[in-house]
Order: structure tokens, then C-alpha cells, then sequence
């Protein structure tokens, strides 16, 4: 036994142990969001079930659990099944519980209908008919045909709806905003001839936005003419306007092959659409975007800052106390809290600076701030500031591990210490800056505390970047998905029917913050490549 | 050249330092060190250094570890005023004009003064750019003109024949004898008067090593050649002079057959025949 231990053997065990337990954890994490966010988009079967009581359900299935009781012995024979009911406009619930004993039959419809809404969320039920204001446009098995063959057409108008209403109403509605602040300033110096200009551009733009108007309010209405007769398994009847209908299929007559073709089309809805309901359904993609645009502003900010930073740190400064101090200083501020950069990035950059900036630029929109709130811009400046510590950090031990000897081969050869740093210890340092860049990114991209209070929102109207001058827009507030997590899964209205949906946007998060460092790591290797393959 | 150093006559009876150099003209002489002394703070690393050194030759510098040879080479290129709390006293003239004059400019000084050092240390860059480096740092931006001395810097060190065919590779892919005439290479592509080499072949194996020799001995023709080396061979088969330090002092510099031969002094005596160092 002391042999044993004399070996060295256990603390091998020990430490491959300790890394097994740290992987299991990784991966059981992975596990579970993955699990319980990748099934969320099939398609699975519509359930009708008969209670003892004589009244019926009809919902997809979703959960069971066991009921302890003490005194039975067959418990585990008793349990109660949660099936997803849908129709909130009728039920005012998503979900119902039923105990295993109460039921008296299941059925599986062939014909049962699942129809996804942009609002209400789902709803079940038979189709009975399509009308056309009062004309009928078909009856039963036709109008579910007719219903698929309609509803592409529909979805290209409600984008023509979006498009208008987003782009074309927004960006002219701007325009007008501005030049009425212009036409104020103006009439209070008193131009004449420029007021006059500037008020026959207002009515011009007034004028193409009542067209455009026009033409959104046409599209509605071809869009809500048409309705869809849905009947509820309860025997309720239902008029469904087309235009609110996103997507319907019936799962019970699916094979695998098209119940994975609504899977991929969910799936791609989930990353290239917009929230519908609070969030809870549709997609993400301005949480992505808002996600991936703050990190990419962050970088481009915090990598001269940091690098220029620890560059003056180890090449400029006197090497003494007082850079002792101020390196002691940089390190603990890697180890402040997050929210206390928020709280910060609050009262000096948007109170500070933004209140600054509105009062000397945009004085004629005040009292609305411009930048004087929350905004995607103030919120990268905040992660810049927390990731700073990290990015000085790295650049220092990357400056560190340049060998004397190239530098002092440089020098020798009449280049002086600007022109060393520049093309030979700035380079060569390159791997260390980027994995400075790599923990910066993987910092910021999780953090959603200090962006609470710095600009991010539960639902921003527009992108940051939009085909409206100046294209990129960095005082808007935006969303992101860390907190878009919290939104869905603790403050939506509906916070049970969003839970797959927090795991699968978690799992989202998580790819696009691998997918960020895996870009930097290749980045970081091919220049690490370059620089250091030595052979002797 | 060099065959005209060696036919000068020479007295052996020199007094206590003899430096036969001296006795040159004037005008013979590219640097000349005057009453040179250098504290590492209070710690005096050279003391009272008098050399003067001709054109075209080579001069080897030997003594035992931590005599100063390193430091002495780093003053004729000023690579030690990077050194903090570095103190220099007494002159260095190279062509007559004091490097360490308050106005003088320590870039152009080191483009006249080129340095290989003991592990080569080429720039993690191809081989091209190694040898451009020094010309572009120094404003050569033409494309034709770089191509030109890169190619004669490469046949000057002997390295063309083996890397012609791969100048855009990483020059950290060389075999550390190839680096080190690369490192040369590089040196001689700025066209400096002088050449210094800290140990240039303590890392390298026999044949490289007898390459490296016999560039010296090649370059010889148009440059002045400052080495320092351990290997006592080495220093009798390709140098001139050779220098020999003591403790920070210089104890004896005389032709290298004088040196080896018939030194004058016994330190120098006693440390070429193996007694200390
Ligand atoms: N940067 C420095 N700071 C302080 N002292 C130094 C420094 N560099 C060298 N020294 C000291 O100066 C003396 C001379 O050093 P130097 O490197 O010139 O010796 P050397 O003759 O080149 O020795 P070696 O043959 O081992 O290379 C040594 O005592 C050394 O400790
Ligand atoms: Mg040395």
C-alpha cells in the first residue's frame, strides 16, 4: 500500500479525475440545452384525448410526470400527462395536466391541424372552410389544400408589409423629423429663402409618405380579406384571418421526411426572424445581430486601446514602482464586478458623454435624448472598459515572450524603437494580442448584467445597421441574446410555453460564442504558424 | 589587403601594451577607443580601454567569461545605451568622428556598424524580407534595387546557392548554421564599415562553422571584422590581431602570431596555454 502511494500513481488518478469530472460537467451542461432546445422545433403528433366526464382535448404532447402517493402501491402506475392545448384566445391557457386514470380514450386525428398565429400562439383544431369576405372559397379536404397553396403568397406580403412599414415609412419619417428641426433653427435666425426650401422638401416627403401609406393600408386589406373557418375539438368555431396565419401542417399525416422539412423551416424562422409575442415565439435574429455587432464594436475599440496601453507599459515606461502600482491595478480590475462597469458605463459615458454630445450636436431634438440613453455604441464602450484588464494582460505577456535577440537585431541594424516595435515586436507578439482578443471576446459576449443598464432592450424596433443614412446607427438601443434569455424565460407573459425556447436560445448563444473564439483561435494559430515554426 | 597588415614589421619588445596598430598611419585606423570605461551602475565592467584598430582586418577578442569582451563590442555600435543605468567615459572614434558625441546619430552610427550575435536571430519573416529589412528601415522602397541586394547580400554570405529557390519561406525553416550566415547576410545588406560577431559559432556545428570562417575571411575585403570567440583555434586560424581582456582591462593586443606565438605578457601567456579561463 505505501508502495502504492509512493509511486506518484494516486495523484496521477487524481488529477486525470478531477479533469474527467470537469468535462462531465461541460458536456452534461451541453446535454441538457441541447435536449431540451433542439426537440422544441419537430413536429410531434396531435393528441385528442376523452376524458371520463365526457369532454374532450386536443393538443400536442408535452411532458408527463409521475404522482407519489403514499398509500398506493402501484404508483408508479399513476401519473398525469401535460398536453400543450393552444388556442389562448379561447382557453386563456396553454397547457392543461390530466391524471392517467381520468382519461377514457386517445385518438390521433389524421386530419388535426396545427396552425401556428402571429398571435395568440397555437391553435388546434379541424379547418372547415376558407371564405373570401362572404364568398366561400372552398370546403373540408379542399380548403386545406387551398390553405398551403395560399400561404406562401401570404407570407410575401406581409414581408412587402414589414419592408414598407420598417424601411420606407421609417427612413422618410426620419428625414421629416430632421428637417423640421432644421426649418426651426432656421426660421429663428430668420433665412427666408432657405426656409421656404426647406418647408416645399417637407411637403414632398409628406406627400410620398401618404402614397406609401396608401399602398400599405391596400396590402392589409388583401391581406385580411381572407379568413380560415377553423373548428376547435370542443366543437368551437373560429374565423381566422389569413394574414395571421404563419404556418400550418398536420402532424398525424406527415412522414419523416416532411415532418423534417417543417423542422428545418422552424429552425431557420428561429435564426432569421424577427420575435413574435413578447419574444416567445418566431425568431432572433435582431438578438444576433445585436449580439455579434456589440462584441465586433467592442474588439475594434478595446484592441488599440489595450495593446497601445501594455506596449507603453513594457517597452516606454520606466519599469518601477509606479508601474508595479498601476499593473496591480489593471490586474484587479479584471475582478470587478460586472454590474459596477454598468453602473459606471451609465453615469459617465451615457449621462457624461452622451448628455455632452446632445447638448453640443443635437440641442434641437432635446428633451429627447439622442445620445444621452442607452445605445449599442455606449454599451461596447462598457465591455470595452471590462475587457481592458484582459487584453493589457495578454499583450504584456506577448510583448515578454519576444526574444531580446530579434529586437536587438533589429536595432543593430540602424531601425529605432519605433520602427522595432512596429515590424518586429508588434508582429511577433501577435499571438499573445489575439488570445488577449480571444478572452475579451468570450468575456463580453456572455456578459448581460452592464448592458442592462447601458442599452440593450427586450425589443429594439430596428437594427443597428439599416439601409437608412448613415447606415450605421450607434446610438440605437439593440437586443441581445443573453438578455433575451432572461426576458423570455422570467418576464414573458407565457413563461411555460417559452421554456424550449430559452434552452434553444442558450444553445444559440453558446455556438455563436464558440463560433466567435473558434475564429480568433484559427486566426491566432495561422499567425503562430508564421512566426514561430523554428527548426534547429 | 589583409597581406599588407601582416607584412608591416613588427617589434616584440613592446612596453606594457603594445599595439603595433599604432605605429600605422593615421589615416589606417577606423577606430580608435580612447580611455574607454563602462559602469553596469556602480559596477565597472571596462576599465580604461585603449584600441586602435585598422581597416580591413580582423580582430579577434578573447579572455575568460565575463571579462567584457561582449560589452566592449556593444559600445562600438551603442547597443548598450539601451542597458538601464548604463555610464560610459573616454571616447570611441570610428573614422575619426566620437560616436558618443551628444549630436551624433546612434541609427546612422548603427547602419555603419553592423552586429551578428551569438544565436542567430533572424526576424520571423521570410528570407527576403530578413535581408530587405535593414534597406527599407533605411528608405529603399524600389522594388528592383531591394531584389539586387538581397541577391548580392546572399552571394556575398555564401547562402545564395541554398536558398535561391525559397526566399519566401519562413527564414525560422533555416538550419541554425544557414540562420547564422543569414543573420551576416542581413548585416552586410545595409553596407556598414564594420561587422561585429559575438560569438558567431558557439552554437553551430563543425562544418558550419568552418563556413562562417572562411566568409569571414572573404569579407575581409571590404569590411573590418570585430569577433569574439572562445575557441582559441578559431581566433589564430582567421584574425589579424587579437585582443586579449582581462577583468575589463585589455592585457595585450598584437598580431595574432605575436599573441600566440610570443605574448609579452604572462596573463596572456598563462591563458593561452590553458591555465585559467
Ligand atoms: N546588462 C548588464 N547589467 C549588469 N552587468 C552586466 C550586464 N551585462 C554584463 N554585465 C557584467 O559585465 C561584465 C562583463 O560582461 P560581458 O557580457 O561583457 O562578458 P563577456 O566577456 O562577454 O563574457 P562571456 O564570454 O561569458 O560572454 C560581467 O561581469 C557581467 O556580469
Ligand atoms: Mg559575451
Amino acid at each position: 500500500m505505501r508502495d502504492f502511494w509512493k509511486s506518484g500513481d494516486p495523484y496521477a488518478w487524481l488529477t486525470g479525475a478531477a479533469l474527467v469530472f470537469s468535462l462531465l460537467m461541460v458536456g452534461g451542461l451541453l446535454l441538457l440545452i441541447i435536449t431540451k432546445g433542439l426537440g422544441f422545433f419537430w413536429p410531434s403528433r396531435v393528441v385528442v384525448i376523452t376524458l371520463k366526464d365526457g369532454s374532450k382535448y386536443m393538443g400536442q404532447e408535452a411532458g408527463s410526470e409521475f404522482i407519489p402517493t403514499p398509500e398506493a402501491r402501484d404508483s408508479a402506475k399513476k401519473y398525469r400527462i401535460r398536453l400543450k392545448i393552444g388556442n389562448r384566445d379561447i382557453y386563456g391557457l396553454d397547457f392543461k395536466w390530466t391524471n392517467n386514470d381520468e382519461i377514457a380514450t386517445t385518438t390521433y386525428p389524421p386530419d388535426a391541424l396545427v396552425i401556428e398565429r402571429t398571435e395568440w400562439g397555437n391553435m388546434y383544431g379541424f379547418i372547415t372552410a376558407i371564405k373570401d369576405g362572404e364568398k366561400t372559397l372552398g370546403v373540408q379536404d379542399a380548403s386545406t389544400d387551398m390553405l398551403k397553396t395560399l400561404l406562401p403568397e401570404n407570407k410575401k406580403l406581409r414581408k412587402k408589409i414589414t419592408a414598407i412599414e420598417k424601411d420606407d415609412l421609417g427612413g422618410i419619417s426620419t428625414q421629416i423629423e430632421q428637417l423640421r428641426l432644421q426649418l426651426n433653427t432656421l426660421e429663428k435666425e430668420g433665412k427666408q429663402s432657405q426656409t421656404q426650401r426647406v418647408k416645399s422638401d417637407i411637403e414632398a416627403l409628406e406627400k410620398r409618405y401618404n402614397d406609401k401609406e396608401l399602398t400599405l393600408v391596400k396590402l392589409k386589406q388583401s391581406l385580411g380579406a381572407i379568413h380560415v373557418v377553423i373548428r376547435s375539438v370542443d366543437g368551437m368555431v373560429k374565423e381566422l384571418p389569413m394574414g395571421s396565419v404563419v404556418r400550418v401542417y398536420e402532424p398525424n399525416n406527415m412522414g419523416v421526411p416532411a415532418k423534417t422539412g417543417v423542422y428545418v423551416s422552424k429552425f431557420w424562422e428561429f435564426i432569421l426572424e424577427q420575435p413574435r409575442e413578447a419574444n416567445t415565439e418566431g425568431g432572433v435574429f435582431p438578438a444576433i445581430f445585436g449580439t455579434v455587432f456589440m462584441v465586433l464594436v467592442m474588439s475594434i475599440v478595446v484592441m488599440p486601446f489595450g495593446v497601445l496601453a501594455a506596449v507603453y507599459l513594457k517597452e516606454y515606461a520606466r519599469q518601477g514602482l509606479m508601474v508595479k502600482i498601476v499593473r496591480i491595478c489593471v490586474n484587479n480590475l479584471a475582478g470587478v464586478p460586472s454590474m459596477v462597469f454598468g453602473v459606471f458605463g451609465l453615469g459617465f459615458f451615457i449621462y457624461g458623454i452622451g448628455g455632452t454630445i446632445d447638448v453640443l450636436f443635437f440641442k434641437s431634438s432635446l428633451p429627447t435624448p439622442t445620445f444621452g440613453t442607452g445605445g449599442v455604441l455606449w454599451a461596447s464602450l462598457t465591455l470595452t472598459l471590462l475587457t481592458l484588464p484582459v487584453v493589457i494582460v495578454s499583450t504584456e505577456e506577448g510583448l515578454a515572450a519576444v526574444p531580446q535577440d530579434i529586437k536587438y537585431g533589429s536595432l543593430s541594424l540602424g531601425a529605432n524603437r519605433f520602427e522595432t516595435l512596429i515590424h518586429i515586436i508588434i508582429p511577433a507578439a501577435m499571438p499573445g494580442i489575439l488570445t488577449g482578443l480571444i478572452l475579451a471576446i468570450a468575456r463580453a459576449a456572455g456578459e448581460v448584467a452592464p448592458l442592462m443598464l447601458t442599452g440593450v432592450v427586450k425589443l429594439a424596433p430596428s437594427l443597428p445597421i439599416d439601409t437608412n443614412f448613415p447606415f450605421v446607427h450607434l446610438e440605437r438601443k439593440f437586443m441581445h441574446l443573453g438578455f433575451h434569455i432572461y426576458d423570455v424565460g422570467f418576464q414573458s407573459p407565457n413563461v411555460e410555453a417559452a421554456k424550449p425556447m430559452v434552452y434553444m436560445t442558450t444553445f444559440l448563444l453558446i455556438v455563436i460564442v464558440v463560433f466567435l473564439n473558434l475564429t480568433a483561435i484559427r486566426i491566432r494559430n495561422h499567425l503562430k504558424k508564421k512566426y514561430t515554426s523554428s527548426v534547429f | 589587403m589583409d597581406t599588407d597588415i601582416q607584412q608591416q614589421p613588427q617589434s616584440n619588445d613592446n612596453s606594457e601594451q603594445g599595439y603595433p596598430a599604432a605605429k600605422k598611419e593615421r589615416n589606417d585606423i577606423l577606430i580608435e577607443c580612447v580611455d574607454l570605461s563602462l559602469y553596469y551602475g556602480d559596477k565597472r565592467a571596462l576599465i580604461d580601454v585603449n584600441l586602435d584598430i585598422p581597416r580591413h582586418c580582423i580582430a579577434a577578442f578573447i579572455g575568460p567569461s565575463g571579462c567584457g569582451k561582449s560589452t566592449l563590442l556593444r559600445c562600438m555600435n551603442r547597443l548598450n545605451d539601451l542597458v538601464e543605468g548604463v555610464t560610459i567615459a573616454g571616447t570611441i572614434k570610428i573614422d575619426g568622428v566620437d560616436i558618443y558625441h551628444p549630436n551624433y546619430d546612434v541609427t546612422s552610427l548603427r547602419r555603419n556598424v553592423g552586429m551578428v550575435f551569438q544565436k542567430s536571430n533572424p526576424f520571423p519573416k521570410s528570407i527576403y524580407d530578413n535581408i530587405a529589412y535593414g534597406p527599407r528601415i533605411g528608405g529603399i522602397t524600389k522594388k528592383s534595387q531591394l531584389d539586387e541586394i538581397v541577391q548580392r547580400s546572399l552571394h556575398r554570405s555564401a547562402l545564395w546557392e541554398e536558398v535561391k529557390d525559397r526566399l519566401d519561406d519562413s527564414a525560422l525553416g533555416l538550419s541554425g548554421g544557414q540562420q547564422q550566415r543569414l543573420c551576416i547576410a542581413r548585416a552586410i545588406a545595409v553596407e556598414p564599415k564594420v561587422i561585429l560577431m559575438d560569438e558567431p559559432c558557439s552554437a553551430l556545428d563543425p562544418i558550419s562553422t568552418e563556413k562562417i570562417e572562411d566568409l569571414m575571411i572573404l569579407l575581409k575585403e571590404n569590411y573590418t571584422i570585430l569577433v569574439v570567440t572562445h575557441n582559441m583555434q578559431q581566433a589564430a586560424r582567421v584574425s589579424d590581431y587579437t585582443v586579449f581582456m582581462l577583468l575589463g582591462k585589455v592585457i595585450e593586443f598584437d598580431l595574432t602570431d605575436n599573441i600566440f606565438q610570443n605574448p609579452s605578457q604572462k596573463e596572456t601567456e598563462a591563458y593561452i596555454g590553458g591555465r585559467f579561463g
